[in-house]
This record gives structure tokens, C-alpha cells and sequence, in this order.
């Protein structure tokens, strides 16, 4: 055996079996962790199909005795719950919320990144600190802003403020257009190419991989958020899926339809889970470049 | 030398490209911020006019009990799961680093569940936590542990949310994975060569240069657990006996189930000042540990 690894430079016995020890422990910690981490998306996955009478009993299956598919029809049909109405609410606010994010923070992310002028560090400062400021510390005035004009119970205040550029995204996007080469601008300005053009067709799409990470967070962070529909959505016709899944706690069931919440929630990650399955790479840059979850 | 007249052209072009982002600062950050502010000094219920009435509310809120309930709730969250969640992703990055088999998958089985946030989180966990059939009495069971009554219980709701907050380790532990891989193998094969063992490499080398990344996730934590909301609206209601009675949903239910918009004015002010003061503090402190590439700390 020692010949073995003299010849193939394996590093010598005592070493390597005291970094595969190290490993090995690794390697089950992890493997015990990840089954915790799963055990729970079963859980969420197995109620779903559970008829009331078997979610309720105790030792919980892990495997339902009866794949109970009416469950997810139960959630379009329930004319109470307006759950389809309410995914559409959803999906168009995250939709318009993607399309106004992307088009205005690379308008924006391009300013800052080709142009100077006396203010622009300045006002690139400004766009950072801007990151820490929390949307409890702004909510009332915005809510009061929107309400005055008319557009409480609307969906507008959600999708409104995100042509407005988003400063994360800014900030994204800006260091990748900055770390574009030289040259490729310089080609577009001899060809007269206008500053409109040298952004819309030029770095534009050079920057798929980047813009698709922008899109793919911007999605997600509308699709879940619950502070900003609360505060300005009333009817139940008009909420996003996050409110009318949390209501459905609070609803007429007489015993809480926890295998009604579970197919909800499968489907209200569906959308994520697909991006996902797509598009990993973007989500595993989008999070180490912006540090978000 | 570039004339001036192409100068203002480019400051013109830059105006015209950032001017969404100008207009949309000045209306939906400046605006809001200074208005809260004036809110703050004002009673105010948006059917009557607002009223001033100076420091009012923050007398008001000195004494208010629940206002320093909703504080400690907040802190005592903050500075269990926060820093918890921060070891535990390292913890799990220096695993999966030292390429142990299979890391594909349990890279993306472990950041899987970190994409599933919000209510849909919520309502899962409000299941599993559940008393009778719930999954993690269950597993409890099997320990020899007698039934909890997680969120009905104020000794424990607290502590099923920060359990609950482990569940999203997987984000933070992919962003040291990125950082770890980022450290020169040379400086830790040199390290070996001179004999240190793995610990203090880690802890002279490796610790050292992610400093950027651990304090960039200290920051970005602690900025967003100031804010928990979507937990107690959606399971606890900031009960049982206040005992999750957050800052974010105290100021809710103070702005819109008591409609005292300029008493909760002032509790946004305030949040506004911790998130400052919290992220200058660790700036600060920063400057004495963390290592920034290419010499001395500035």
C-alpha cells in the first residue's frame, strides 16, 4: 500500500488519515443537518395531500395512507378563499415589480457607471446609505402619501416605487457595467452611436447573467413580502398571496385547514423553486454579490 | 485635458440617467423621512388635521410599557439567533469546504429551504411547531421529550422563532463558501510547511481574511432582524403575553389598528437612529479586527 501511494504522490499515510477523520466527521455532521433541514419541506409536502381526519393524528405520516389531490383543487374551488384571484394579484405585482426594477436600476446603474459630474460621488453615497434605511422607518409617509391620492386598496403602491430604481440593484448592476472594457463604449460613440443607443444596445445585452440575477431577486422579494400589502390592501379580492395565505388562519374553518395552508405554501414556492431550478448559477451569485438572502 | 463644455454634456447625460432613481429618492425616502420626523412631533389620525404637541409622544413612549417590551422582544431576538445563525452558516461553509463528498447536493439541499421565506415559512413552521401534530414534537418524542406547547406558551415562542431562524442558515453559508473559497491556497499550504495545525491556521488565516464577509452579514443580520414582522403577524400576534410583541409590529398596530400615526412616527424615528447607531457601532469596532485586503485596517 505505501508503494501505492508513494507512486501515485499521495501525501504519506499518517497525514492523510487524520485529514480524512476530520472529513469524515465533516461529512456526517452535514449529512444529519441536511436531513433536518429536508425534514421539515416533507412535512410541508406530505400534509399537503393529507385528508383533515389523517393530519390531525398523532405520530404524524410521513407518507399519506391516501394521496388527497382535492386539497389543491379545494384552494381554486373555495370560493371563500379567492386563492386564485389572489396568486394573479400576486404574480402581477412581482411581474411589473421585475419589469420596473430591471428597466429603471440599469437606466440608473448606468448613469453612475459611465458619466461623472461635481455631485456623482456624492450622490452615489447617498444611493448606499440609503440601503440601511428601513422600510418601517419610511412606511407611514408613503402609506399616507398613497393613501391621500387615492390608491388605498390598490396594487399600485406596491408596483409604483419600483421604477424608481432600487439602490441594492443599482449598486449590482453599477460594478458590473464599471468593470465593462473601455472599448466597447469607444466602438459605440465612433459608430454615433447616441448615449441611448450605447446603453439600450450595447451594454444591455452584454449584460443577460447580471440583469437575470437583478430580475430573478426582485421577483422574490415581491413575491414575499407581507409588510407592504398589509398596510395598503383591504378586500380580500385584492390581496397578495402572502395576506390571504396568513388569512386563512383567522378564517370561517372550524378546524384550521392546515393541509389547505400546506398545498397554498407548495404553491406559493413553486414559482421560486422553478426560477430556481432554471437559473441556480444566478441565485448563488445573486446572493454572494449582494450578501441577501 | 477635457473641456469644459464636454464636461457639462457628460453631467447632463448623468443627470438624465439617474434621474429615476433621484426622483424616486427624493419621494419615497427623503419625503417619507422628514415627514416622519414632523409626524413625530404631531397627533395625528389622518381624519383631523395633525396636531403638534412637541416631544409629546416621545414622553409618551418613555413610559409606555409596551414600547419597551416591543425593545426587549426585539434585542433579545437580535442577539440570540443573529449571532447563532452567523456561526452556525461558517460552521456548516468550513464543512462542505473541506470537500467532503456529495457537497454538490447538500450545498443545494442545505440553501434550499433558505429560499422558501415570508408567510409560506411562516405557516409551516406554525404546523410543525404544532402542540399535537406537529412534526417537531415528534422528533422530540423520540428523545424522550414531553410535549411543548411552542407558541402557546410564553417561556417558549420566543424560542421556536430563533429555531425557526436556523432554517435560513443556508443563504449565509453559501456567501462564506464563497469567501473561503476566495483564500489563497498558497498562504494555507505555507502554514502547513511551518507546521500549524488546522485550528490556528483557521484562526490566524482563514478567520482573518473573511472578516469583510463576517462583518457584512453581522450588519445586514441585525438590520433585519430589527425589523421582524411577517413572524408575529402571521402566527403569534405578538403573544402569548407579549412575548414576541415585536418593534416593527408594535409601530403596526400602533399606526394602523390605533390609527396614532404621529405616536408611531415617532417609534419609526427611533428605529431609524438603532439601525444607525447599531451599524456605526460595529463599524467602529470593526476597524480593530477586520482585515481588509492590501494592509492596514483604514
Amino acid at each position: 500500500m505505501s508503494d501505492l501511494s508513494l507512486a501515485t504522490g499521495e501525501p504519506p499515510k499518517r497525514r492523510r488519515r487524520k485529514a480524512d477523520m476530520a472529513q469524515i466527521i465533516g461529512f456526517l455532521i452535514l449529512l444529519a443537518v441536511t436531513a433536518a433541514m429536508i425534514m421539515p419541506l416533507w412535512f410541508m409536502l406530505s400534509t399537503s395531500l393529507k385528508s383533515t381526519k389523517e393530519m390531525l393524528a398523532y405520530p404524524p405520516s410521513f407518507i399519506p395512507n391516501r394521496f388527497e389531490w382535492g386539497n389543491f383543487k379545494e384552494l381554486f374551488a373555495n370560493s371563500e378563499l379567492k386563492f386564485g384571484q389572489q396568486y394573479w394579484n400576486s404574480l402581477i405585482v412581482a411581474g411589473l415589480t421585475v419589469v420596473g426594477t430591471v428597466l429603471s436600476s440599469s437606466f440608473v446603474a448606468f448613469g453612475f457607471a459611465r458619466y461623472r459630474a461635481r455631485l456623482s460621488p456624492f450622490l452615489f453615497m447617498l444611493l448606499l446609505s440609503t440601503l440601511m434605511l428601513p422600510y418601517p422607518a419610511i412606511m407611514i409617509p408613503q402609506f399616507l402619501l398613497f393613501t391621500k391620492l387615492g390608491l388605498h386598496d390598490s396594487l399600485l403602491p406596491l408596483i409604483l416605487p419600483n421604477f424608481f430604481a432600487s439602490a441594492y440593484m443599482v449598486f449590482l448592476l453599477k460594478q458590473f457595467f464599471s468593470s465593462l472594457p473601455n472599448e466597447v463604449y469607444d466602438a459605440g460613440r465612433i459608430d454615433g452611436c447616441r448615449e441611448l443607443r450605447l446603453f439600450w444596445n450595447l451594454t444591455l445585452p452584454l449584460s443577460g447573467p447580471v440583469l437575470a440575477t437583478v430580475a430573478i431577486f426582485s421577483f422574490i422579494w415581491s413575491w414575499n413580502d407581507l409588510l407592504a400589502p398589509v398596510l395598503y390592501l383591504d378586500s380580500q379580492e385584492n390581496f397578495t398571496l402572502p395576506i390571504g395565505m396568513a388569512a386563512m388562519l383567522s378564517s370561517k374553518f372550524r378546524i384550521a385547514p392546515w393541509n389547505l395552508m400546506m398545498a397554498a405554501s407548495l404553491l406559493s414556492v413553486l414559482p421560486i423553486v422553478a426560477l430556481f431550478a432554471v437559473a441556480q448559477r444566478r441565485f448563488v451569485q445573486g446572493i454572494v454579490l449582494t450578501g441577501i438572502k | 485635458m477635457r473641456a469644459t463644455r464636454e464636461g457639462r454634456r457628460e453631467g447632463r447625460w448623468f443627470y438624465f440617467f439617474i434621474s429615476p432613481w433621484l426622483i424616486g429618492f427624493i419621494v419615497f425616502a427623503l419625503f417619507p423621512v422628514l415627514a416622519s420626523l414632523y409626524y413625530s412631533f404631531t397627533e395625528y389620525d389622518i381624519i383631523h388635521a395633525p396636531e403638534f404637541i412637541g416631544l409629546g409622544n416621545y414622553r409618551e413612549l418613555f413610559q409606555d410599557e409596551l414600547f419597551w417590551t416591543s425593545i426587549k422582544v426585539t434585542l433579545k431576538y437580535t442577539f440570540i439567533s443573529v449571532p447563532l445563525t452567523l456561526a452556525l452558516s461558517l460552521f456548516f461553509a468550513i464543512l462542505i469546504n473541506m470537500k467532503v463528498p456529495l457537497r454538490g447536493f447538500i450545498r443545494t439541499a442545505m440553501y434550499f429551504p433558505s429560499m422558501i421565506s415570508g408567510v409560506s415559512m411562516a405557516l409551516l413552521w406554525f404546523w410543525v411547531f404544532n402542540p399535537q401534530a406537529g412534526l417537531f414534537n415528534y422528533v422530540l418524542s423520540w428523545f424522550g421529550v414531553d410535549t411543548i406547547n411552542w407558541f402557546l406558551d410564553e417561556k417558549y415562542a420566543m424560542w421556536a422563532l430563533i429555531i425557526m431562524s436556523f432554517w435560513g442558515v443556508g443563504g449565509g453559508m453559501l456567501i462564506f463558501l464563497a469567501g473561503l473559497q476566495g483564500v489563497p491556497e498558497s498562504l494555507l499550504e505555507a502554514a502547513k510547511l511551518d507546521g500549524s495545525g488546522r485550528v490556528r491556521t483557521f484562526f490566524r488565516i482563514t478567520l482573518p481574511l473573511i472578516s469583510p464577509v463576517f462583518l457584512f452579514q453581522l450588519i445586514i443580520g441585525m438590520i433585519d432582524s430589527f425589523q421582524v414582522f411577517t413572524q408575529a403577524y402571521t402566527i403569534t400576534q405578538g403573544g402569548p403575553n407579549y412575548s414576541t410583541w415585536f418593534y416593527v409590529y408594535n409601530i403596526y398596530i400602533n399606526a394602523f389598528k390605533n390609527f396614532r400615526y404621529g405616536y408611531a412616527s415617532a417609534m419609526s424615528w427611533i428605529l431609524l437612529i438603532g439601525v444607525l447607531a447599531i451599524t456605526f457601532l460595529i463599524m467602529k469596532m470593526s476597524n480593530r479586527y477586520v482585515h481588509y485586503e492590501g494592509g492596514s485596517s483604514r
